[in-house]
């Protein structure tokens, strides 16, 4: 890009930003960066530019970048969510796609710092994350890049299975001990209980001496732990100290891209709403005009098989906008609603709302018959439409979104038939999970606790635990 | 509120090569992965079936990263229509799977094929790294000294035939650039230059394998698809490791005889099976043709084990009578149910250390048959 191309850039920007100012965005500082594509790439792969490295990055990277080189597909933009904000621009952008893009991260740096779920947001993740990736690299010279690079891909495959929970605060970063540590300690320190990792043959002893204590039941963990992530790093009696220490490095990065999971919808249409309203004001030229509608009808177009976040989160938007505006008869009388607050109401929505409620609310059924929405599922070897029932749509809809669209896991006994075998239970929402990548997966976690691991989930309208062993792996109906 | 700042900058990414080294590692971890795929790669029938030549290429699958996640084809999906969608309608379908046919692409996600592909080279040369013929013994080394012709210098005198035209060549163009005449024109003998070369005298093994195939009626598709999966890597792993091997091909039913190699991969044949014959007919070709003064002996022999059961004894006696002539005898069984073979029993007292067999179940037990008797002894 040429000086004079950057200046012209920069007044652009200019413009920009006060139009989505006046609309009422509010964001913190921007840093706009133009990179090339190949580096546009590698920090879409990673998912922030200084993160750690790992062949599964680089996987995504040559995946995306060869779909660039032979034209399948781009990314014009990247957004980071930080204070400041970094925007990269890919080089070789015409002038009026980089309005565009300015205008649509503006307004997703607008999501990112009102919208609830990202609260709790570390805004230095640039910073952790480069902490993180050269501590990682230090492990790697203390104890092999090949041992390393097998703990990342157990921790990895497991990543997703954290509490994002908005209001257990005290999970994040700092430890806090939990019940049976402190008891644990409490008992060492009273000396009743010897901590030398041989408790089983000392208990055993005991019981030929005296008689057998009464067993008191008590529940480890005593509440159902989602945070399968946070359980290992606290209770795994196989991790030595730099793996825990990476296991809550992994932790912490994931919890940073949980609320992008969460309002992935929400954030692209939030997102695309506003640069086409900001995109209006501007004084375009006939040809700017129709080079700006080609490129956002590429954006914003449905897609058969999937459905493309930006044009479902931006009808949304649009429909609460008009709903608010004008409400009907029926709606002034039962709910009081006011016309003329279709903008207000939006505000309020991109502040409070993750993409399950904010379908859940405000998705209508005249909005689904005008999408033509409908649910497909598989019969034989064709992928056939088996339902246009507007409100099981919507729940569908709601049930993909849930937990970010990832299974959820509780483990539900940490100390499964009193030896210490982890017991996780699948909450079956109706949705069987893929077994060959379940019996896959089990490894990392047995890899991780180091004894025996269990999953509880339904097939087939069954019970089923899936057992890994370190060695072989069961099913067993139950 | 004051007005929000923002910047625009241009950094030098060039020293940015995250990407590009853990892409790098990832296909270091496909090639691993191809490594310990390579007992069913090796029965791949799109390779044996064009006899390795036709297919360059084996797609590889990128490495798969494994994580709870929902089976796609059996969970439910919100889709968006033109406007006229039915219940009914048909988005797509998959095509079945046949045999060997790889997966069709499907709207299943994570079934990722990355254009990394290895060639059947590179596959043959993974595969080859750990074989090697056993016992292999140097032969009468004075008759069997090869000698290889190798050019190593470059001299002004020399036969015309040898000329090195290329250097001749350059050598005009030096002369006439100092010259001041640039340009290729006026060749003087001075220009001209020869290669001269040394002969290299070493010491070779010379051996010679027998391949021998039950070709008879009991043998079914999948019996021949193994044996013929066997002997189609054994010829190129010899051709390709060996300079001086011979190989001789050998079908038998009731009778043996000696065929051509393309007969012997290719032609189907019916009846009864004497496995004597094919014994007998390799100590004649042994006899007559490979003085096991000179060469190293390797006869193999493949079949369903379901021999004519009057016929074993006489098998036993002519194996160990090849035996003394051989460096080895492999005999590979394929026997799909594991049943007790009528061979197989004959064979179990023979107690000779030279005799080597395997027995084959599936598919990709070829590749253990393979490494059993072309075994590498331990390094040290």
């Amino acid at each position: 890009m040429q000086s004079h191309e950057i200046k012209e850039l920069e007044r652009a920007i200019e413009e920009i930003t006060e139009i989505a100012q006046g609309f009422g965005l509010d964001y913190y500082e921007m840093r706009y960066e133009i990179c090339p594509s190949d580096i546009i790439y590698t920090f879409g792969a990673y998912g922030m530019p200084t993160r750690f490295s790992h062949w599964s990055f680089g996987k995504t990277f040559h995946k995306m970048k060869t779909q660039y080189d032979f034209g399948l597909s781009k990314i014009y933009e990247l957004v980071i969510n930080s204070n400041p904000c970094y925007a990269f621009l890919l080089d070789g952008n015409s002038l009026i796609q980089n309005k565009l893009i300015v205008a649509h991260v503006l307004a997703h740096c607008d999501f990112f710092k009102n919208n609830m779920r990202f609260s709790n947001t570390n805004r230095n993740m640039v910073e952790s994350m480069s902490a993180t990736a050269e501590r990682i690299r230090q492990y790697e010279i203390e104890h092999g890049t090949e041992k390393v690079e097998q703990f990342l891909d157990a921790v990895l495959a497991i990543q997703e299975h954290v509490d994002p929970g908005l209001i257990r605060p005290y999970r994040r970063g700092e430890r806090t001990t939990p019940d049976r540590i402190k008891s644990r300690e409490a008992a060492a320190e009273s000396g009743s209980e010897p901590q030398t990792g041989y408790e089983d043959l000392w208990s055993l002893e005991r019981d030929t001496h005296s008689k057998p204590e009464p067993i008191t039941v008590r529940k480890f963990p005593s509440q159902p732990e989602k945070d399968l992530l946070w359980f290992l790093e606290m209770h795994s009696p196989e991790l030595e100290d730099w793996q825990r220490d990476i296991l809550t490095m992994m932790r912490d990065e994931m919890l940073y891209f949980w609320p992008q999971m969460e309002t992935k919808i929400m954030n692209e249409g939030w997102a695309s709403y506003w640069h086409i309203r900001i995109m209006r004001e501007l004084d375009l030229t006939p040809e700017e005009t129709v080079e700006f509608s080609k490129l956002n009808s590429s954006v914003v177009q449905p897609s058969k098989s999937s459905l493309n976040p930006y044009y479902l989160g931006l009808k949304i938007f649009e429909d609460i906008e008009k709903r608010w505006d004008k409400p009907t008869q029926e709606e002034q009388e039962r709910f009081g609603r006011r016309p003329g607050q279709g903008r207000e109401k939006m505000f309020e929505v991109r502040e409070f709302d993750s993409d399950t409620s904010f379908i859940r609310s405000y998705l209508t059924k005249e909005l689904v018959e005008d999408l033509d929405l409908y649910i497909f599922e598989k019969k034989g070897t064709d992928w056939k439409i088996t339902d246009k029932t507007w409100m099981n749509i919507r729940d569908q809809l709601v049930y993909s979104r849930v937990n970010g669209g990832f299974p959820y896991l509780v483990v539900d006994n940490g100390d499964y038939k009193r030896l210490g075998e982890l017991y996780l239970k699948h909450s079956f929402e109706g949705m069987e999970l893929d077994l060959k990548y379940l019996e896959r997966t089990l490894p990392s976690v047995q890899k991780l606790w180091g004894k025996p691991v269990h999953l509880e989930t339904i097939v087939e309208d069954k019970k089923v635990v899936f057992t890994y062993d370190g060695k072989k792996h069961h099913r067993q109906f139950i | 509120m004051t007005k929000p700042v923002f910047i625009v900058s241009r950094e030098d990414w060039s020293l940015h090569r995250k990407g590009y080294q853990d892409q790098t590692r990832h296909q270091e971890k496909v090639r691993e992965a191809i490594k310990q795929n390579l007992p069913d790669l090796v029965t791949d029938e799109s390779i044996i079936l064009s006899n390795g030549r036709q297919i360059i290429k084996i797609p590889i699958r990128s490495l798969d990263e494994y994580r709870f996640r929902y089976n796609y084809s059996k969970s439910k999906h919100v889709g968006q229509g033109d406007g006229d969608s039915q219940v009914g309608d048909v988005l797509g379908s998959e095509p079945a799977k046949g045999p060997g046919k790889g997966e069709g692409a499907g709207s299943q996600p994570g079934e990722d094929y990355l254009d990394t592909e290895v060639s059947v080279e590179e596959l043959q040369a993974m595969l080859f790294d750990e074989l090697e013929l056993p016992n292999l013994q140097e032969k009468d080394k004075k008759q069997l000294h090869t000698s290889e012709v190798v050019f190593t210098d470059i001299r002004k005198k020399g036969i015309m035939s040898n000329i090195d035209k290329k250097r001749t060549i350059l050598e005009n163009l030096k002369r006439n650039a100092n010259a001041g005449q640039p340009g290729i024109h006026g060749i003087s003998p001075d220009d001209l230059r020869f290669k001269t070369w040394e002969e290299i005298h070493k010491p070779h093994s010379n051996a010679v394998i027998i391949a021998m195939m039950d070709t008879s009626g009991s043998m079914g598709s999948f019996e021949k698809y193994i044996a013929r999966s066997f002997f189609f890597w054994m010829t190129r792993f010899l051709r390709t490791k060996y300079e001086n091997v011979e190989i001789v091909f050998i079908a038998h039913h009731t009778e043996a005889k000696e065929v051509t190699e393309e007969e012997f991969f290719n032609k189907g044949e019916s009846g009864g099976t004497i496995c004597s014959s094919a014994y007998q007919k390799a100590i004649d070709i042994i006899d007559s043709r490979y003085s096991p003064a000179m060469y190293n002996i390797y006869p193999f022999h493949f079949s369903d084990g379901d021999n004519l059961t009057s016929d074993n004894e006489r098998c036993v006696k002519l194996i160990g009578q090849l035996m003394e002539r051989t460096n080895m005898f492999g005999y590979g069984e394929v026997n799909q149910y594991n049943r007790s073979s009528t061979l197989m029993s004959a064979f179990k007292h023979i107690k000779n250390p030279k005799f080597q067999y395997c027995i084959i179940r599936e598919k990709g037990e070829v590749y253990d048959a393979l490494k059993a008797f072309f075994y590498k002894p331990e390094a040290g």
